[in-house]
């Protein structure tokens, strides 16, 4: 016992050192290639914020510039409304995005823990209807689901979109909480039935918070479902103006002939602003939470 | 019967919200639009209980099946835009793959600044998809687009207009959509290096193989559950990727695919014709579960099923 710890002791030393004994050269490669690929990422986002500040007018010129006549103007008249109804969108959205995030992690994690832990007729063919449902074209759902949300009287409601939302996001929050689920050892849900916990009260009280990663993961996914959507967001809701979401009403910097570039990117910014809050609150569960649970399948 | 619902009644009642949801929502729609494509259904027939108008589409048969797979541009010419449907996902998986994995690896490595870069790389996926439509579009501009005065710059006199009808429309948006989909393979492919236990690649190592040995006999291997699982996902979903082509190049045929053509059936025009546009949702529907059952299938000979 004593001698294996002592060897591993040793390894692992030798292991760090030569990963720190990179060339200079790899190095420089290394740190270039990521430098480079992550301008690649970056720059059409800093490119929409440096256009937010530009007039309409000097956004399309042909010398592109840093700066030009930048200001807050643009902001200022989305904000007041000048170009619809912006502030009433971005209600909608956050409501629709927000209650969507709440249902789909909510069914996705009953539905993964039940198939994480339990064995039950009609599981595998559960897990594979998943699959399925997401090759489903919405193409070939909108017309009827039109129909069924005009019966059920949810037609151009939020509610209606969030439960169309689900629909997508749900599943394959499945997946990646299941395989979350998979990794959090049984013997706990043992220990808590012993102590006289239901089966509700394991997954409530003692894997839910084990499983916060995973969770937040599922919640960043459920929300830029519905934070982006644009399909059946513009199908669905009614025209009027205060019902839009984001993704619609946007559209009304792009007229036929010519586009308010200054406005959308304005406009642009301020959407993407919360998306970017959200993502940088579970950035740090990403990788783990996707990693256990999407990967596995 | 009792004894088999006391054992899985949570099991079924943790299931049972999901199970309804979808049934209601997608396999009873489902049911309902493929009966639409054997009708001639459009806005001015449907049942409008708004208006009070019952429905008044008749039966057509197999007609809509005959009229798309005939190929004819009145119906959106089929086969040419499934050719061009199948360059556009293979295009963008392939680099969605080979970029997403490089930089997984490299992320794997003791970097300095890895969280850095980390969050930088996986920017993309956190902006949502029509903004960053919009955000290329102006960029992709031909006259004031960045990136054609920067291809000036460069010293090409004559860069292309993107955004066209040429082909490089086509180019432009997988462009696009290779930029928006790196950073979901790029996070789960880094979680599936990070699973690969260290030991292999010492074992490796104190073998004698080459950084390229190691890559392919260690690497590969390790990640092959998951690559199976994020490469079927990343190919169904740029199947059925409509936004980006639609909010860029709108119905630019060069850019057309199966999904934007169904949209456009379904949402342009006088008629809005749903029965084309639910019989492209069904072919679309058929191609995929044949490429699934293909797919497990080619899995499943290699020794893993799933």
């Amino acid at each position: 016992m004593t001698v294996e710890a002592a060897s591993v002791r040793v390894v692992q030393p030798v292991r760090a050192l030569k990963r720190t004994q990179r060339s200079p050269l790899a190095s420089v490669g290394l740190h270039g290639a990521l430098v480079v690929a992550s301008l690649i990422a970056v720059f059409p986002v800093f490119w929409v914020l440096v256009t937010s500040f530009k007039p309409d007018a000097k956004a399309v010129e042909t010398t592109p510039k840093l700066v030009n006549d930048s200001s807050l103007a643009n902001y200022g008249r989305i904000l007041a409304g000048e170009k619809g109804d912006f502030l009433a969108w971005f209600g909608n959205s956050v409501l629709i995005a927000l209650m969507t995030t709440v249902v789909a992690v909510f069914l996705s994690a009953t539905t993964g823990y039940a198939a994480s832990r339990f064995r039950f007729p009609g599981k595998r063919s559960l897990m594979l209807s998943f699959l399925v449902v997401q090759m489903f074209p919405f193409a070939v759902l909108i017309v009827p689901l039109y129909n069924i949300l005009l019966e059920l009287g949810l037609q151009g409601t939020s509610l209606g979109l969030v439960l169309v939302y689900c629909t997508t996001a749900v599943p394959f929050c499945t997946y990646m909480l299941k395989g979350y689920f998979d990794t959090i050892p049984t013997d706990i849900d043992e220990a808590g039935r012993v102590d006289g916990l239901s089966p509700f009260g394991v997954f409530w009280r003692l894997v839910l918070p084990l499983a916060r990663p995973g969770l937040a993961v599922t919640a960043f996914y459920a929300f830029l479902t519905a934070w982006g959507e644009v399909a059946f967001a513009s199908a669905f809701l009614s025209a009027a103006d205060e019902s839009k979401t984001l993704a619609v009403g946007l559209q009304v910097f792009v007229q036929q002939n010519r586009t308010e570039w200054g406005h959308l990117a304005a406009a642009s910014i301020l959407v993407a602003i919360p998306a970017i809050v959200v993502f940088y609150l579970v950035q740090k569960f990403l990788v783990t939470g996707l990693s256990s649970g999407a990967v596995k399948g | 019967m009792r004894r088999f619902l006391d054992r899985h009644w949570y099991a079924y009642a943790m299931v049972l919200p999901v199970v309804v949801v979808i049934a209601v929502l997608v396999l009873f729609p489902l049911a309902q639009g493929v009966f639409f494509t054997f009708t001639d259904i459009n806005e001015g027939n449907i049942a409008n209980p708004i208006l009070d108008r019952p429905a008044t589409y008749v039966s057509v048969g197999l007609d809509n099946y005959l009229n798309v797979l005939s190929g004819d541009a009145s119906y959106g010419a089929f086969w040419s835009t499934l050719v061009r449907t199948l360059i556009w996902t293979l295009a963008c998986v392939f680099f969605h793959y080979t970029i997403g994995l490089g930089l997984a690896l490299l992320l794997n490595r003791q970097v300095r600044g890895r969280a850095v870069y980390r969050v930088l790389l996986i920017l993309p996926w956190a902006v949502p998809a029509f903004i960053s439509a919009f955000a290329w579009k102006y960029m992709f501009n031909a006259q004031y687009g960045i990136i054609n005065q920067g291809l000036r710059f460069l010293g090409l006199d004559d860069p292309p207009v993107w955004l066209g009808q040429s082909d490089w429309a086509l180019v432009a948006v997988i462009i696009v959509n290779v930029w928006l989909g790196v950073p979901f393979m790029m996070v789960a492919l880094l979680g599936g290096l990070q699973s690969i236990p260290g030991d292999l690649y010492e074992a490796a190592e104190v073998d004698g193989a080459t950084p390229w040995q190691r890559f392919r006999n260690v690497t590969l291997p390790g990640l092959r559950s998951v690559s199976s699982t994020v490469v079927l996902l990343g190919i169904i979903w740029t199947f059925n990727m409509f936004a980006i082509i639609y909010l860029i190049t709108g119905p630019n045929p060069n850019t057309r695919i199966l999904v934007t053509y169904a949209f456009e059936r379904f949402f342009s025009g006088a008629s809005r014709d749903f029965a084309v546009a639910s019989t492209y949702g069904v072919l679309i529907l058929s191609v995929l579960l044949v490429f699934a059952g293909v797919y497990r299938r080619a899995l499943r000979k290699q020794g893993e099923v799933w």
